[in-house]
């Protein structure tokens, strides 16, 4: 992650029609998804075409690592979209008579870049979006979803910063929309730009965006975390909006697990911990070593087993087994681990160390309702690069865009 | 009565106070045009005869190979064959200089024309009607003031060729750059293409096929001028027909015509494939 990283663009938008005046105004954070959905019409693409200026926006100012993008020449302009700013197309925008690979490389070819450098750039991002060796091929001959894939490759391969993405996954059918979500988001993890994305689906929003703002009636209604936006809609229309959502996918470990007060460490005997447990009426208790990381699960029956023999380690009657998960576990992922065997599933950090565990009743409860579990009154935000949050030296990027109508 | 409704306009007087007037004050201009027109058609006619009558042929069939198939290349030797029996070849020869004179010569104002209509919507609120002038306006009048100007021969036929043939270059290049898909070139424009470059690398060449449908309207519209270019003293096959008109000669006219069919055929043939060619030849040269 960078440092120095002072990357925050805030759109404000008005609309000065007598109507009245709308405000829909964000910050995107550098290495972030941030997502803009909205039904069509809402003026979510318009927004983001503003960035670039595919939009020209009759008032107003964006400001881009503290420079306005507004007040750019069509020269400044043009070099920011070579070198800052890449796109991707709900209608992918690809030339027809033009191979994979030639259509891979037009950001480069218009930079006036070498046919050798042009031809390594555009392998490397074929590589990436895993079309490797395609490049001969000409885009009549891909499916949809393949071009797509091209289309992704062509906002890589010059290497800007920033990615704004129309509704790229919105044409595709639903099978392969997953796919290359996935693709998309492994790719990000590897490549880690800063990303606007428009969308009309909501799973896809929540599924891909660190950050969404909801958009109506070219407003934004609600700007907030994927968790935030499900469990406090900020009025009705985000309500109905979000009615239908999968919680399974969205919803995470971290939302549903309970914390977890009591541990047996490895070493403390059968007897104490049985009466811990008995005292705490818990059927199952964590077993941890010193440093609290996580050794597996034991049952109370087995515990009582081994006090009553006179056990003095707990060893045996813990179930190393035990199912364990990260905090960003999906609870669709969670679920299955509950079929066979009614256990607690642990809830660890990246150090293995033992955060909550997630009761089959807390995650069904997940699964159905807005309700809040337990410990709700956390926050649950993804983990979102935050390095660059507003500072002093930031204040200049505030951007303010002017629209009249939509 | 009527007559004294709207007093008699002398239009015509005018126009020929305009062409009076053009012609004495820039005589020595269109002396030197005049010069330059026919050398340019006397060019194409010089090269097209350079070869023997029977290389020339083999060129003919090899082209009608490789842009249209084997069948128009049989058709080439055929038709060919046949004009040489008819005693046509060098009014051929002639007639097809004309015709490849003033395409080149349409295209070469008509497509840069049809480029900049679509950008810019002054030029095109000036090149429509324009074209719609050309299109309609009688070939005869247009003719009878070039007479004036280059006097008689290939001049004049080839600026009367190129007037009545030009328009389609225009259109079709302006039709073929609309429908460009959006899309495409509003990607370029994301990353960061120039205007220059976006018209090359994006618009022209989707618009090719539909550019090229145009070249063969402008080849066609051409052809079908050579009887009226005859009336000028254009020479080629027109001619023949003029001449058996003239004598009320029924074989000699119907053989002018018969050696006009096969010009026709064959350049509508090798030139009506030339956008999807390339497309076909791109795939399979893979």
């Amino acid at each position: 992650m960078r440092r120095s990283g002072k990357s925050k663009a805030e759109v404000e938008r008005s609309t000065g029609a007598t109507i009245g005046a709308f405000d829909a105004s964000f910050d995107v954070n550098r290495g972030e998804i941030f997502v803009i959905i909205g039904l069509s019409g809402s003026g979510k693409s318009t927004i983001l075409r503003t960035i670039n200026r595919l939009n020209e926006p009759t008032e107003g100012t964006i400001h881009l690592d503290g420079e306005d993008v507004l007040a750019m020449s069509t020269k400044q302009l043009r070099q920011l979209r070579r070198k800052k700013i890449g796109m991707v197309f709900q209608q992918f925008g690809l030339l027809p008579n033009r191979t994979v690979q030639d259509n891979v490389t037009f950001g480069l070819e218009v930079q006036g870049v070498g046919a050798e450098k042009r031809r390594k750039a555009g392998q490397e991002a074929l590589g990436l979006v895993g079309l490797q060796g395609q490049g001969d091929k000409l885009i009549t001959e891909l499916s949809g979803g393949m071009q797509q894939r091209v289309g992704l490759a062509r906002a890589l391969a010059t290497e800007q910063e920033i990615l704004l993405m129309d509704e790229p996954f919105s044409a595709l059918d639903p099978l392969i929309r997953r796919d290359m979500q996935n693709l998309f988001l492994s790719i990000q993890g590897e490549v880690k730009r800063t990303v606007v994305f428009v969308t009309h689906d909501l799973d896809e929003a929540l599924t891909l965006g660190h950050r969404v703002a909801i958009m109506k009636d070219g407003e934004i209604v609600q700007l907030g975390t994927p968790e935030q936006i499900l469990r406090e809609p900020a009025n009705e229309y985000v309500e109905r909006f979000v009615e239908d959502v999968d919680y399974a996918k969205v919803r995470t470990a971290q939302t549903v697990m309970v914390p977890v007060n009591e541990v047996a460490y490895i070493n403390d005997g059968p007897t104490v911990v049985l009466r811990r447990m008995r005292q705490f009426g818990l059927d199952f208790i964590p077993v941890v070593d010193e440093e609290r990381r996580f050794l597996g699960t034991a049952e109370a029956e087995e515990v009582a087993r081994l006090a009553e023999r006179n056990e003095r380690e707990l060893g045996s009657s813990v179930d190393r087994e035990a199912a364990k998960v990260g905090r960003d576990t999906s609870l669709r992922e969670i679920l299955p681990l509950f079929v066979e065997r009614d256990v607690p599933v642990a809830v660890v950090d990246d150090e293995n160390r033992i955060e909550g565990v997630v009761y089959r009743g807390s995650l069904i409860a997940g699964l159905t309702t807005s309700q809040e579990s337990p410990d709700e009154s956390e926050s649950f935000d993804r983990e979102v690069p935050q390095e660059n949050a507003p500072n002093g030296a930031n204040s200049g990027d505030r951007v303010r865009v002017r629209r009249i109508g939509e | 009565m009527q007559e004294n409704l709207v007093p008699r306009i002398p239009l015509g007087q005018y126009a020929e106070n305009v062409i009076d007037y053009i012609t004495d004050t820039f005589e020595g201009f269109f002396d030197v045009v005049q010069d330059g027109l026919d050398g340019f058609v006397s060019a194409f006619e010089a090269l097209l005869n350079f070869p023997p009558e029977l290389v020339m042929i083999a060129i003919l069939a090899a082209i009608a190979f490789y842009f249209a198939g084997w069948r128009v290349a049989v058709f080439a030797i055929l038709g060919s064959l046949l004009i040489l029996g008819l005693d046509l070849w060098e009014d051929t020869m002639l007639t097809l200089a004309l015709v490849l004179s003033s395409t080149v010569v349409a295209l070469a104002i008509g497509i840069p024309l049809g480029i900049l209509a679509v950008q810019s919507r002054s030029i095109e609120a000036v090149v429509k009607p324009a074209l719609d002038i050309m299109q309609t306006m009688p070939a005869f009048v247009y003719l009878v003031p070039m007479i004036i100007l280059l006097g008689l021969g290939s001049g004049p036929a080839l600026v009367a060729t190129v007037i009545f043939a030009m328009p389609p270059a225009v259109r079709l290049t302006m039709l073929g750059i609309q429908q460009v898909p959006r899309n495409t070139v509003e990607a370029a424009h994301a990353f960061g293409a120039t205007r220059g470059q976006t018209l090359l690398k994006v618009e022209l060449p989707q618009a090719l096929s539909t550019i090229m449908a145009g070249v063969n309207q402008v080849i066609m519209l051409a052809l079908s001028m050579v009887v009226i270019a005859a009336l000028v003293g254009a020479g080629g096959l027109g001619e023949v027909v003029v001449r058996g008109l003239g004598q009320l000669n029924v074989g000699t006219a119907f053989e002018g015509g018969v050696g006009i069919v096969i010009v026709a055929i064959y350049l509508d043939r090798v030139t009506r494939r030339l956008g999807q060619k390339r497309k076909k030849g791109g795939k399979g040269g893979k």
